[in-house]
């Protein structure tokens, strides 16, 4: 009884999943998929090798502070960075005093200690990156109702990390002389238009960003160490040291994987050997099944 | 419980035998997994899982009640405090990732527990009861493990609540009320992360209470083995310490060489970048796809996309149910008096469609609804209800199994003497494995 039962309720759903697929099917072949700009002119971050990259990636330190200067003189002008506090600079090779230095010459909100009223302050070691803008709404105002999002987490927050951030923002192109392995973007879709406010990057998903090209030019940013600023060098740096603000721990996270995966190897040895050796008392077994 | 020839419990020790006389918990042990326990000889790398899925709930448990410490149930904070976790909190980024990657090791040994379940016939008679309460150890999993994917309360977070709940919605007349009802709101907010957060921690205990009945409930016939034939004599068996302390340790140890690759090495590789975007009402992912692990059922929901008599996401709803609860059916179902699948051809051959099947329906889960996904998964869901609720009863009735040894001794030595003289002394005929 209960398999009868079973059985019509198995042909049931099976019948309606396949009316489904009949439909689908139906209405793929009669009606097909309409291709889009977005799908067919969406690029792939280009690739980019940062010292961090790979199971044995260490920090490139000078890059940290080089990216880090173009955070500063550039990024920060729209993008905050919550998460991130003024002492973990410390972790980029910069002594005490300069973390010091360095926090004091951001302004913070603080408070009045003698009238409690809100007021800026420098920035302290214990001070987090401030926004740049009070909230959201004034955020959106003050860039064409596009939010800037925070920068702490954002190579972990998109796919391929580090390689995006410095495909997009090296990714500005013109829309009408666009091509993707000889396709004309203006052929293909003369209907594609980047509106006003928004600009033209085939690394954006859906192609246009409300975001202004931020390295315009060589030498935009002066390198304290003397690296020569070309827009590659910054873009490579500031990818560099976002992927650190993302994940400070990640070098220490790999460098602890090692010891334990090799102590683990060498357990999962000895409890190999423990097998054999307390079956090796049984009769051998003549199959396996 | 347990073989007359199981070895008793016999503390040497003075402490050990007045600890026996007040409280027997070490004479428990060693009768569950001790030298108390026997075990059919035979078993192979796949009766691993039990033991991996039991060490991957304390596992869950210990790593998750420490991130508790931490993490605060607010949808004000509740992202910024998974950050402080990552990065102010002394070790805290390895308990986050030992944690959420725990989950996925979980739900992989568990798949591969159930799957062995599935081709070794373990759900049969006299197990039926170990088989039912696995199914609701699977489906309390499920739900720890979707309600711990909210807690981050990033986009993916916020939107899979979204989703999960409205299936609820799908319900004729009352659903729209039971899902405000659950979600404490019309849409998930601080009312819903808290009570996620709350049942979050509550749960794996009742996981944990669920399990000691499972144990208990396999303890009564004992495990089941390869050759799907019960063991008949001692021979058949031997003590669960050493020889399967032994060969579980060292599953063990492989297994934990792979979780702690991905933990240390690859610990997002598993998860969704826009986990790591705080949660926004007013913006929807390009793609909401929840963890792998619900993948094939995520398959199964969406591939109903035409109204037969009632609303397509009814049905997509009602499959995605059916699809798991179809497993508590399963003794019943598939009637053929042989467990194991290595002596059912026909059996083993729609076995192995399933398990293409499930994993077809897992990729097409996880990629954008749109075709070819949505056909492929069409026809995938079709397959899945056939081979569960129609192939699996018409072959345990016309399928011919192949002979079965006459009893795990002889399946591994290749003779049993008692099998020559028959039970009961009088010679009998058996068949061979070979």
């Amino acid at each position: 009884m209960i398999r009868l039962i079973g059985i019509a309720v198995g042909l049931v759903f099976s019948f309606v999943a396949l009316l489904a697929f009949v439909f689908g099917a139906y209405a793929a072949a009669t009606d097909p998929a309409e291709p889009t700009a977005e799908h067919e002119f969406h690029l792939a971050p280009r690739p980019l090798h940062l010292a961090s990259d790979g199971p044995f990636g260490k920090w490139d330190l000078q890059q940290l502070q080089r990216g880090y200067q173009v955070y500063k003189e550039v990024c920060s002008a729209c993008h905050s960075l919550k998460h991130v506090a003024f002492r973990d600079l410390a972790q980029l090779g910069y002594t005490e005093a300069e973390v010091k230095a360095a926090a004091a010459e951001w302004t913070v909100p603080g408070i009045d200690p003698n009238t409690g009223e809100t007021t800026t302050r420098p920035g302290t070691p214990t001070d987090y990156f401030p926004s740049p803008y009070p909230n959201d709404i004034a955020a959106r105002a003050a860039n064409n109702n596009a939010s800037p999002p925070d920068l702490s987490l954002i190579t972990k927050a998109r796919h391929d990390g580090g390689r995006y951030v410095h495909a997009l923002i090296t990714g500005y192109r013109d829309p009408a002389t666009f091509e993707v392995d000889g396709k004309a973007l203006k052929m293909e879709f003369p209907d594609f238009e980047t509106p006003t406010g928004l600009y033209f990057n085939p690394y954006f998903p859906n192609l246009n960003i409300a975001m202004p090209p931020p390295l315009t030019t060589d030498g935009q940013v002066t390198y304290a160490d003397g690296t020569k600023a070309t827009i590659e060098q910054m873009s490579t740096d500031v990818a560099a040291f976002l992927t650190w603000t993302a994940e400070p721990t990640l070098v220490k996270r790999r460098q602890t994987g090692w010891p334990v995966l090799g102590f683990l190897i060498f357990a999962t040895g000895l409890a190999w050997f423990a097998k054999k050796n307390v079956w090796a008392a049984k009769p051998k077994q003549t199959e396996t099944v | 419980m347990s073989f007359p020839w199981a070895r008793h419990y016999e503390p040497k020790a003075p402490l050990m035998r007045y600890l026996d006389e007040k409280l027997p918990l070490p004479r428990l042990v060693y009768n569950a997994v001790g030298g108390g326990y026997p075990v059919p000889r035979n078993l192979n790398y796949m009766w691993n899982f039990g033991v991996l899925a039991g060490f991957c709930l304390v596992l869950q448990i210990v790593t998750g009640v420490i991130l508790a410490m931490h993490y605060a149930a607010n949808a004000g904070v509740a992202f910024d405090s998974i950050e402080h976790i990552m990065r102010d909190v002394n070790w805290g980024w390895l308990i986050r990732y030992a944690h959420a990657n725990g989950a996925a090791f979980f739900f992989a040994v568990i798949y591969l527990h159930i799957f062995r379940g599935f081709f070794y016939g373990s759900y049969k008679a006299p197990r039926e009861m170990v088989w039912l309460l696995g199914v609701v150890i699977f489906l309390l999993l499920m739900a720890t493990g979707f309600m711990g994917y909210v807690l981050p309360w990033g986009q993916m977070s916020f939107w899979g609540a979204k989703v999960i709940t409205g299936l609820f919605g799908a319900i004729p007349l009352v659903g729209e009320p039971i899902q405000i009802w659950l979600l404490g709101g019309f849409a998930p907010d601080n009312a819903a992360l808290n009570r996620f957060f709350s049942l979050h921690y509550l749960l794996p205990f009742v996981i944990a209470g669920v399990v000691i009945l499972h144990i208990w409930a396999l303890h009564i016939p004992g495990s089941s083995n390869p050759t799907g034939v019960e063991v008949k004599s001692e021979s058949d068996t031997v003590p669960f310490h050493p020889y399967y302390t032994a060969k579980d340790g060292f599953g063990l140890g492989v297994f934990l060489i792979l979780y702690f690759l991905v933990v240390f090495f690859l610990p997002n590789s598993l998860g969704h970048p826009d986990n790591y975007i705080p949660a926004n009402p007013l913006s929807t992912p390009a793609l909401i796809v929840p963890e792998w692990y619900f993948w094939p059922f995520y398959a199964i929901l969406r591939a109903f996309t035409t109204d037969f008599i009632l609303p397509a996401k009814l049905w997509g709803v009602l499959a995605m149910f059916a699809s798991i609860l179809v497993w508590f059916f399963l003794p019943w179902l598939d009637k053929s008096p042989v467990r194991s699948g290595h002596y059912r051809p026909l059996f083993r051959k729609f076995f192995y469609i399933l398990v293409v099947d499930v994993l077809v329906l897992g990729y097409c889960g996880g990629s954008h609804a749109e075709e070819p996904y949505l056909m492929i998964s069409q026809l995938a869901t079709a397959y899945y209800f056939l081979h569960f609720l129609v192939i699996l009863p018409i072959v345990s009735m016309i399928e011919r199994p192949e002979p079965l040894p006459f009893s795990i001794t002889e399946a591994v030595l290749g003779e049993d003497k008692q099998a020559a003289l028959g039970e009961s002394g009088q010679p009998a005929v058996s068949g061979s494995a070979n």
